[in-house]
C-alpha cells in the first residue's frame, strides 16, 4: 500500500474531500468512492471512451488520471446533466433518436457530446464524428448517435433563437 | 491494471520540479499530460518512485508568436495548439498534425512537451519539429541549454535530455511557404504506419528551400537532408518529386510489427511522402 493523500474534488457542483493513494485511477474514485457509477471503466487502456468525464472544462478519460492529479479538479459526469426526472436536451435526443442500444457508451458519449456542443454549437455530421472518434460504441454503427447530437444541436440552438 | 504506488509532487514552479528531480535522481520521473507515461506505468512497464506533476507551472504554458519566432510551452496541449489562433497563422502545419494525433480526449490532456520528450518513436511532433529546425531549451540545475530537434533524438526513448533536466519550451522560426503532414494509420488512435512533415518556399517557379522528416519509420524520427535537396533548385515536378521521394526512403529503416512488415511499411512511406511533397509544393 502507498502512502494516502487529501483529495479535494469539486463534483457535478458538490464538494468532496476524501484520503486516496495517489495512484487510484480517477474512475474508481468516481465509482466506487463517491458512488457516482454513470462513468463506466470500458477498456482501462484510454481507447474506448466509456469512462469520459469533464475535467476542468476537459474531456477526459477518467481511467487515465490518477487521483492526485484531479486533486483540486472541478469535475461533471452525466449524472450532472440530467436526471430520469429531468433529462437534458442531450439524453432526450439520445432517447429520441435510439442513439443507444446496450448503454454501455452512452454516459461517456454524452459527456463528450455535451463538451463538443460547448465548443461548437453548430457542428456538421463531420465534425459530430471527428469529436466523438474518442468514444467506441459496438452496437449503434454511430448513425444514431450521430443524428442524436445534431438534433440537440438544432434544438439548443432554436431554443437560443426563440429566447432572443 | 494498477499503477505500482509512487509518491506524488506538485511543484508551483520549474525551480521546485528542477529541486524533485535532483532529489531523487532517476527514481524520480516529471509527468506532463500523462496519456504515454500512465498507461506505461497500468501495464508495468515503467516504475516510478517519485512522480513530479508539471501542472502547476504556469511558465510552463503559453504560445507566443513575435519577431519571426514561435515559442510553445512545454506543457501547451495538443488541444491548445489546435485552438490557437496565432499559431494557425504562423505555423499551419502544427495544427494540421496535431488533430491527427490520438482523439479528442487525448488531445486536451497530451502536451506538446511530452509529445516531444519523450523520445517514442511513434509520436508525431519530433518529426514536425526536425521538420521545422525547432529548438528545445533544456532546464536542468546549472541553468539552460539548448538543443536542436535534429540532433536531440538518438534512438527509441533515448534522447538529449538528462535525467536531472526538463524540457521547458520549443521554438522555431515562423515558417514560410507550403507545408503538408501527412499520416497513415489503422484507425483513429493509432501510431502513424507512416507520416511525413514537408515545408517547402518556391520563387520564380523553382523551389529555394525544403524540409522533409518523416515519423515511425526507424527507431527515431528521420530527417533527410537528401530529400530536401533533390527538390531545391527543380520546378517541383513529378520528376523532383520522385527524386526526394527516393532519397527520403533511403534514410528510413522501418521494422516490421503489428502495422505490417518492413517491406509494406516502405511502400506506404513511399505513397505518403508524396502526397507530403505534392500537398506542400500546392501550397508553396
Amino acid at each position: 500500500m502507498g502512502k494516502k493523500m487529501q483529495i479535494a474534488l469539486t463534483v457535478n457542483g458538490e464538494a468532496h474531500e476524501l484520503l486516496a493513494e495517489p495512484r487510484e485511477l480517477l474512475i474508481y474514485v468516481l465509482r466506487e468512492r463517491l458512488n457516482l457509477t454513470g462513468p463506466h471503466a470500458g477498456c482501462e487502456t484510454s481507447h474506448c471512451g466509456a469512462c469520459t468525464v469533464e475535467m476542468n472544462g476537459k474531456s477526459v478519460k477518467s481511467c487515465t488520471v490518477f487521483a492526485a492529479q484531479a486533486n483540486g479538479a472541478t469535475i461533471t459526469t452525466i449524472e450532472g446533466l440530467g436526471s430520469p426526472d429531468s433529462l437534458s436536451v442531450l439524453q432526450q435526443s439520445f432517447r429520441e433518436h435510439h442513439g443507444l442500444q446496450c448503454g454501455y457508451c452512452t454516459p461517456g458519449m454524452i459527456t463528450r457530446a455535451h463538451r463538443l456542443l460547448q465548443e461548437n454549437p453548430d457542428p456538421t455530421e463531420e465534425e459530430v464524428r471527428f469529436g466523438i472518434s474518442g468514444n467506441l460504441c459496438r452496437c449503434t454503427g454511430y448513425q444514431n448517435i450521430v443524428k442524436a447530437i445534431l438534433a440537440a444541436a438544432a434544438t439548443i440552438n432554436g431554443a437560443k433563437e426563440a429566447a432572443e | 491494471m494498477i499503477a505500482a504506488a509512487f509518491e506524488y509532487h506538485r511543484p508551483a514552479d520549474l525551480k521546485g520540479a528542477l529541486g524533485v528531480l535532483a532529489e531523487y535522481g532517476d527514481d524520480a520521473r516529471v509527468l506532463a499530460g500523462g496519456h504515454s507515461l500512465i498507461p506505461m506505468m497500468k501495464l508495468r512497464m515503467a516504475s516510478i518512485d517519485h512522480l513530479v506533476d508539471l501542472q502547476d507551472i504556469a511558465e510552463l504554458k503559453g504560445i507566443s508568436v513575435a519577431g519571426g519566432r514561435v515559442t510553445i510551452g512545454a506543457m501547451t496541449t495538443q488541444h491548445e495548439m489546435i485552438t490557437n489562433a496565432d499559431l494557425s497563422r504562423a505555423a499551419p502545419i502544427i495544427a494540421e498534425a496535431a488533430v491527427q494525433i490520438a482523439d479528442p480526449q487525448v488531445r486536451y490532456m497530451g502536451t506538446v512537451g511530452g509529445n516531444v520528450a519523450n523520445g517514442d518513436p511513434g509520436n508525431d511532433m519530433p518529426g514536425l519539429m526536425q521538420c521545422l529546425d525547432a529548438t528545445f531549451t533544456l532546464a536542468g540545475p546549472d541553468g539552460t541549454r539548448e538543443v536542436a530537434a535534429r540532433d536531440f533524438y538518438h534512438s527509441a526513448y533515448v534522447t538529449a535530455r538528462d535525467d536531472g533536466e526538463i524540457l521547458t519550451q520549443i521554438s522555431f522560426a515562423t515558417p514560410n511557404g507550403g507545408y503538408a503532414y501527412e499520416k497513415q494509420k489503422r484507425k483513429i488512435g493509432d501510431y502513424a504506419t507512416a507520416a511525413c512533415a514537408v515545408q517547402v518556399t518556391k520563387t520564380g517557379g523553382k523551389v529555394t528551400a525544403a524540409a522533409i522528416a518523416m515519423t515511425n519509420l526507424a527507431d527515431t524520427p528521420v530527417f533527410s537532408d537528401a530529400a530536401g535537396a533533390a527538390l531545391v533548385g527543380t520546378a517541383g515536378d513529378a520528376a523532383a518529386v520522385k527524386a526526394a521521394v527516393t532519397a527520403a526512403l533511403a534514410a528510413i529503416n522501418p521494422t516490421g510489427d503489428n502495422r505490417g512488415p518492413a517491406e509494406f511499411k516502405r511502400h506506404i512511406a513511399g505513397i505518403i511522402i508524396g502526397r507530403a511533397i505534392t500537398r506542400a509544393l500546392s501550397r508553396a
